[in-house]
C-alpha cells in the first residue's frame, strides 16, 4: 500500500494551503464572529482565594443593574448538571464549571453574570458580593504529596490522583550489572500553548425541537458526548457546529466547563448565550495550563556511554481538578526510551492535586517534558564518561536495520534512520565550523555553547494511555472518518468531522483524495457538517490527522475508485481487473475504449440500467479508520501506544552576554523525519512553530504562583510569549523514512519542533555556563535566573574575576 | 455618542459609548470581524489596524479617539471580493499563517512596513512584526511572506514613487499621509507621487 513519494503527484508537492485564502482576507469564521439573534453575554467572577469556603453569594445588586439578566452560581449549575468527566477513576474529585461550596484555586470561576453586552456583564460582576472563609491550601506538588497536606478534595482522601510504578524489563539486575550510575532532578515549569484566541463558546437551546446548538473554539475528542452527559440530555439533542475556525489550540481548547456553563444558561434563559473568555479569565480560570512536572532520574550505564537502564519518577502537579491531565503522564510511556536502545525502564507516574488552576492537554501530551528529562540524562552520561554528547547518542541510537523495534514498555517503533539524520544535519552545519564559531564567541568574552537533542514524536495514537492508567477504561480505538460524495455533475464534496485550529485538514484530505482519484485537488470541496451529520472523529490530537484523517480519506477514495472502475468495466462487459483507471476515467487497454469521469458519474446518478447487478446508485463512500497497530488493550503494564514515530534532531548555538544574562540563539538547525510529507508548507510551519513554542517553554513562559497561592503571571506583560525578536531563523534538514503502517508512509508532525526544542535550548545554555561550574535544572531558564547565577558564580571566584578585570 | 469615522475609505458613523474600544466598535458596530481580540491589553497585536497608515492596537484606542483618522482594517486591503492584495497573496504562497487569528494584524503590520520600503532587510521585517504575536508559525514563513511580497511589489509593472528612507523616515510617519488609503485599496504599496 505504501507508495514511494516519487510516484506521487499531489502528495508532497509544493501546493498552497487552501484554508489560507479566507484567513488572509480576515474572513475566518471564529466563534466570536458567530452572531445569534438575541444573544446574551457572560462574564465570570473569579475566586480571589486559592482555597475558601463559599459562605454566601449575594447577587441582588448585580441583578438590579439595567441590562443584567441572570447570575448563575455553582450550586444551581451543579444541581442541574452532572460533574465533568475525569480521566482517571477518581469519582470523588468532582469538577463543575463553577465552584460548588468551596473554591480550589485563585482564579476559579465562582459565578457567571449574563447581560445584554459583555461590558455590562463585566460591570455587574463587580457587584456580585461573595463572602469567603479562607481555607488552608497547597501549591507545590511535593507538599501536596505529603499526607499532612491540606487535601484539595477532602472526599477523595488525599491529593494523590495517580501513583503507579511500571517496571519494564530487568531494571534492578541491569542497575546492579552496570558499572556507572548517575541521578539528577529536572523540573518542567507550568506553561501552556496560550493561543492568541481565548476559548469561546456560544449556545442556543430550542425546547420545541429539543436541540442544543453549540458553536465553540474547540479541539476536544468526543465533545458532543461530554456535553450531553453533563447536561443529562440525549447525545442526538446536541448539535455542535464544526465549521468554526479555531484561533489556535495546540491541545488546550477543551472548554467543556465553559460549554456546560453556557449551554445551561441558554436552556435556563431561553436565549442564545455566549462566553468569550477575556485574557484574565483565560489564563487564571480557563483551565488551560500545561504539565508542571518534577523528574527524578537515575541512569545505569557503562564506561563506553552505553545506557542500559533508567529509573524515572515523574511527579506532576495537576492543579485543582483531575480532568484529562494525568493522562499526560501516560503518553510518554510510548516513547519512554526516546530513540535509544535502553533495555529496561522503571517509571513511576505520580499526579497530585494542588490549589493551582486545572491542567489541560498541551502539544505533545507530556512528551516534551519527558524528552527534556531523557536528553538531560544522555548529556550527563556523556559528561560522566568524557565522550562527546553526539557520540553517546550515536552509540545508543536504535539502528536503522533494527526496525520495527520493540521498546520495553510495549510499543513497537515503526521505522527510523537516526544516524543518517544526524549525519545530514552535521554535514549541513559543518559541525567543526560550528565549534570554531563557539570558540570564537568565547574568546570574544561571551559565554557560548552548543546544545543538541534527539527525540521522537509518537503520532497517530490510539489513546492507549487511557486503559493503561485507568483499568475501567476499555478504549481500544481512536478512529477517524471521511465521507466522499461525487454529485450528478461530477463534482466532489468531502466531509470531515472535526474542527481545525490551523492544521490544514481541508488541504490534507483534498490532496489525498486528489492523489487517489487522480483529479485536481483544488476542485474538491471540503466541508464540515454539524456533529449530528458527522461520522466518528476523535479530533486533531496526538499528531494524528495525516495518519488517521489522511488514511480515512485515502480508503474512502479507494472505494470510489473501485466503484468507478467497476461501472466502467461493466459498460465494456469486462472484469474490472482488465480495466485501467487513470485521471478519473477508465480504459480498456485491449481495445483502447475509454469512459471519462463525466460519463461514469452520469451513469451512477442517472442510468441504473447501466449499473452492475446489485450496485447501489450514486457515488458516495465513507471510511471509518481504525488506528494502525491499535486495537489491543494493555497487558502487564505494556501496550502499543502510537503507531508512528517521527524523529527530530536539534542543534543550537547559543551565546550569553555575561553582564546581561540574556541568551541569544546564534544558529538553530533541526533535522526532521516525519516520513512522507503530505504538504511541505504545513509540515514546515508546524516544525517552526513548535520550535518557537519550545523556546517559550525553555526561556520565557511560566504560570507562576506565589506563596499566597496567587497566579502572578496572568497577562502578556508577565507571561512572556516569544516574539519575532526571540525566535531565531531556523534551518530544517529533511529526511524521509516512510512508515510501513500508513497509506503513503506518512507520520505525524503536529508536535514537531516542540518536543525537542526545550531540551536542546536547555542543553545549549548549560554548555554556555559549564565553564562557570553552574547549570540549570529547571525550565523556563529566564534571563533573571541566568544573570543571577552568573553573577553568583563570578562572585564565588573573586580572584579570577579581578584578575580578568585587571587585564 | 455619535462618532464619525473613515474606515477603508468610506465614511461611517454610529452611536458609540465613549468607553468602547475601536476594536469592539469595528467588530460590533461596523461588522468588520477581521480585526481580532487577543489579549485586550495591547501586547499581542491581533487587533492591529492601520491609523493613517501606521499600525495601531485597536484594543488600546477608543472608537471616539479615531474620529478624523483614516482607519484601514484587513477588509480594506483586497481590491474586490474574492481578490487578494499582493501581500495577502504572498502569505498564501509561503503559508505564513496557520490558524489565521493573528494574520490580519500581521498582514497590516507588513503592509505598513512595505509602504515605507520595498527593500526591507530581515531585521526590518522582524522589527515590523515584533509587536504581533503568532503562536502557530514561529514567524519563519511570515518573514518569507513579507520578503516575497516586497520582491513582487518591487518587480510590479506599475508606477511607484522612489522610496528613500532618508526622505520618508519616521518623522513623516507621525503625520497623517494623504492618499494612503487609496494606496491600500489599489493594492499598491504607496501612491504618493504627485
Amino acid at each position: 500500500m505504501t507508495a514511494g513519494p516519487a510516484a506521487l503527484r499531489f502528495v508532497s508537492a509544493n501546493r498552497r494551503v487552501r484554508e489560507d485564502r479566507r484567513f488572509v482576507a480576515g474572513r475566518g469564521q471564529y466563534v466570536a464572529d458567530v452572531a445569534l439573534e438575541g444573544m446574551l453575554h457572560v462574564a465570570v467572577l473569579s475566586s480571589p482565594h486559592p482555597a475558601a469556603r463559599i459562605v454566601s453569594i449575594d447577587a441582588s445588586a448585580a441583578l438590579a443593574m439595567p441590562g443584567v439578566h441572570y447570575v448563575l452560581t455553582g450550586d444551581e449549575l451543579a444541581a442541574a448538571t452532572d460533574p465533568l468527566m475525569n480521566g482517571l477513576d477518581t469519582p470523588l474529585v468532582r469538577r463543575h464549571p463553577l465552584a460548588v461550596g468551596q473554591t480550589r484555586y485563585a482564579g476559579e470561576w465562582v459565578a457567571a453574570v449574563v447581560a445584554d453586552t459583555r461590558a455590562l456583564a463585566e460591570d455587574a460582576v463587580e457587584n456580585v458580593d461573595v463572602t469567603y472563609e479562607p481555607l488552608p491550601f497547597v501549591i507545590s506538588a511535593e507538599e501536596a504529596l505529603r499526607p499532612d497536606s491540606p487535601p484539595v478534595h477532602p472526599a477523595h482522601g488525599s491529593n494523590v490522583l495517580l501513583d503507579r510504578t511500571f517496571v519494564w524489563g530487568e531494571v534492578e539486575k541491569h542497575f546492579a550489572e552496570s558499572p556507572r550510575h548517575l541521578s539528577f532532578r529536572v523540573t518542567w515549569g507550568r506553561n501552556s500553548t496560550v493561543p492568541i484566541e481565548t476559548f469561546g463558546v456560544a449556545a442556543s437551546w430550542d425546547p420545541w425541537r429539543d436541540m442544543l446548538d453549540v458553536w465553540a473554539s474547540i479541539q476536544m475528542p468526543k465533545y458532543p458526548d461530554q456535553i450531553a452527559r453533563a447536561l443529562r440530555i440525549p447525545a442526538n439533542n446536541v448539535r455542535v457546529h464544526q465549521d468554526v475556525d479555531v484561533g489556535g489550540s495546540y491541545g488546550v481548547k477543551r472548554g467543556i466547563k465553559q460549554t456546560v456553563l453556557v449551554a445551561h444558561l441558554a436552556r435556563r434563559l431561553g436565549r442564545p448565550v455566549r462566553l468569550i473568555e477575556d485574557r484574565l479569565e483565560n489564563m487564571g480560570g480557563g483551565d488551560a495550563h500545561g504539565p508542571d512536572r518534577i523528574f527524578d532520574v537515575e541512569v545505569a550505564f557503562n564506561d563506553d556511554g552505553i545506557v542500559k537502564s533508567m529509573k524515572i519518577r515523574a511527579l506532576d502537579n495537576a492543579g485543582a481538578y483531575a480532568g484529562r491531565a494525568p493522562f499526560q503522564l501516560g503518553k510518554p510511556i510510548g516513547a519512554i526510551v526516546g530513540p535509544y536502545r535502553i533495555e529496561s525502564v522503571q517509571y513511576r507516574a505520580q499526579s497530585v492535586t494542588s490549589n493551582k488552576a486545572v491542567q489541560e492537554a498541551v502539544r505533545g501530551f507530556g512528551q516534551a517534558p519527558t524528552n527534556y528529562a531523557i536528553e538531560t540524562a544522555i548529556d550527563k552520561v556523556a559528561a560522566a564518561v568524557g565522550l562527546e554528547r553526539i557520540e553517546v547518542r550515536r552509540r545508543n541510537f536504535i539502528r536503522k536495520e533494527q526496525f520495527p523495534y520493540l521498546i520495553p514498555s510495549g510499543s513497537t517503533y515503526d521505522s527510523g534512520d537516526y544516524h543518517t539524520v544526524v549525519d545530514k544535519v552535521f554535514a549541513h552545519i559543518d559541525f567543526a565550523a560550528l565549534e570554531k564559531e563557539r570558540d570564537r564567541l568565547r574568546a570574544s568574552g561571551l559565554l557560548a555553547g552548543i546544545g543538541i537533542a534527539a527525540c521522537l514524536e509518537p503520532s497517530g495514537g490510539n489513546s492507549s494511555f487511557e486503559p493503561l492508567l485507568n483499568e475501567k477504561n476499555t478504549t481500544s480505538t481512536w478512529m477517524d472518518s471521511c465521507r466522499i460524495n461525487i454529485d450528478g455533475l461530477g463534482f466532489v464534496t468531502v466531509t470531515i468531522h472535526n474542527t481545525s485550529s490551523g492544521q490544514g485538514h481541508e488541504t490534507l484530505v483534498a490532496t489525498v483524495i486528489g492523489e487517489v482519484l487522480q483529479i485536481e485537488p483544488d476542485l474538491i470541496r471540503v466541508v464540515r457538517p454539524d456533529s449530528l451529520a458527522c461520522l466518528p472523529s476523535n479530533s486533531p490530537v496526538g499528531s494524528r490527522m495525516a495518519i488517521m484523517l489522511g488514511g480515512a480519506a485515502f480508503h474512502a477514495a479507494q472505494k470510489l475508485k473501485t466503484k468507478l472502475t467497476r461501472i466502467g468495466a461493466h459498460q465494456f462487459g469486462l472484469g474490472e481487473d482488465k480495466m485501467v483507471y487513470a485521471a478519473g476515467g477508465v480504459t480498456d487497454p485491449s481495445s483502447g475504449r475509454q469512459l471519462g469521469w463525466a460519463e461514469i458519474t452520469n451513469i451512477a446518478h442517472r442510468n441504473h440500467h447501466l449499473l452492475p447487478e446489485g450496485m447501489e446508485p450514486g457515488l458516495e463512500s465513507t471510511h471509518v479508520m481504525q488506528v494502525p497497530t491499535g486495537g489491543k488493550l494493555p497487558k502487564d503494564g505494556r501496550v502499543q501506544m502510537y503507531p508512528c514515530h517521527s524523529f527530530e534532531f536539534h542543534v543550537v548555538l547559543m551565546a550569553i552576554d555575561p553582564e546581561l544574562g540574556k541568551p541569544e540563539i546564534r544558529r538553530y538547525v533541526i533535522g526532521h523525519d516525519c516520513g512522507t510529507v503530505i504538504n511541505p508548507h504545513i509540515v514546515k510551519g508546524m516544525t517552526l512553530g513548535g520550535i518557537a513554542h519550545g523556546l517559550g517553554a525553555a526561556l520565557l513562559e511560566e504560570f507562576v504562583y506565589n506563596g499566597e497561592g496567587q497566579l502572578i503571571t496572568q497577562s502578556f506583560m508577565d507571561y512572556l510569549l516569544p516574539s519575532s525578536h526571540e525566535v531565531p531563523e531556523v534551518e530544517i534538514v529533511h529526511h524521509c523514512t516512510p512508515s510501513p503502517y500508513t497509506v503513503f508512509g506518512q507520520k505525524g508532525s503536529g508536535e514537531s519542533g516542540y518536543l525537542g526544542a526545550p531540551a536542546a535550548i536547555s542543553a545549549a545554555i548549560n554548555d554556555c555556563v559549564a565553564a562557570l561550574g553552574i547549570s540549570f535544572n529547571k525550565l523556563p531558564i529566564r534571563i533573571s535566573a541566568i544573570g543571577d547565577a552568573i553573577a553568583e558564580a563570578q562572585q564565588a571566584k573573586p580572584q579570577k574575576k579581578s584578575k580578568e578585570q585587571a587585564k | 455618542m455619535k462618532v464619525d469615522l473613515r474606515i477603508n475609505g468610506a465614511s461611517r458613523s454610529a452611536d458609540i459609548e465613549p468607553r468602547k474600544t475601536l476594536l469592539d466598535a469595528l467588530r460590533e458596530n461596523f461588522l468588520l470581524n477581521g480585526t481580532h481580540a487577543g489579549c485586550e491589553h495591547g501586547v499581542c497585536g491581533a487587533c492591529t489596524v492601520l491609523v493613517d497608515g501606521e499600525p495601531v492596537r485597536s484594543c488600546l484606542m477608543f472608537a471616539v479617539q479615531a474620529d478624523g483618522y483614516e482607519i484601514t482594517t484587513i477588509e480594506g486591503l483586497a481590491s474586490a471580493p474574492g481578490e487578494l492584495s499582493v501581500i495577502q497573496d504572498a502569505f498564501c504562497e509561503t503559508h505564513g499563517l496557520q490558524c489565521g487569528y493573528c494574520t490580519p494584524g500581521m498582514i497590516l503590520a507588513a503592509d505598513a512596513l512595505l509602504r515605507h520600503t520595498l527593500t526591507p532587510t530581515r531585521e526590518d521585517i522582524v522589527e515590523a512584526i515584533s509587536g504581533n504575536i503568532c503562536r502557530c508559525t514561529g514567524y519563519g514563513q511570515i518573514i518569507e511572506a513579507v520578503q516575497f511580497a516586497a520582491d513582487r511589489l518591487r518587480k510590479a509593472n506599475t508606477l511607484r514613487p522612489h522610496h528613500d528612507a532618508a526622505h520618508h523616515g519616521h518623522a513623516e510617519r507621525d503625520t497623517p499621509a494623504e492618499g494612503v488609503l487609496e494606496a491600500a485599496e489599489a493594492d499598491e504599496p504607496v501612491v504618493e507621487a504627485k
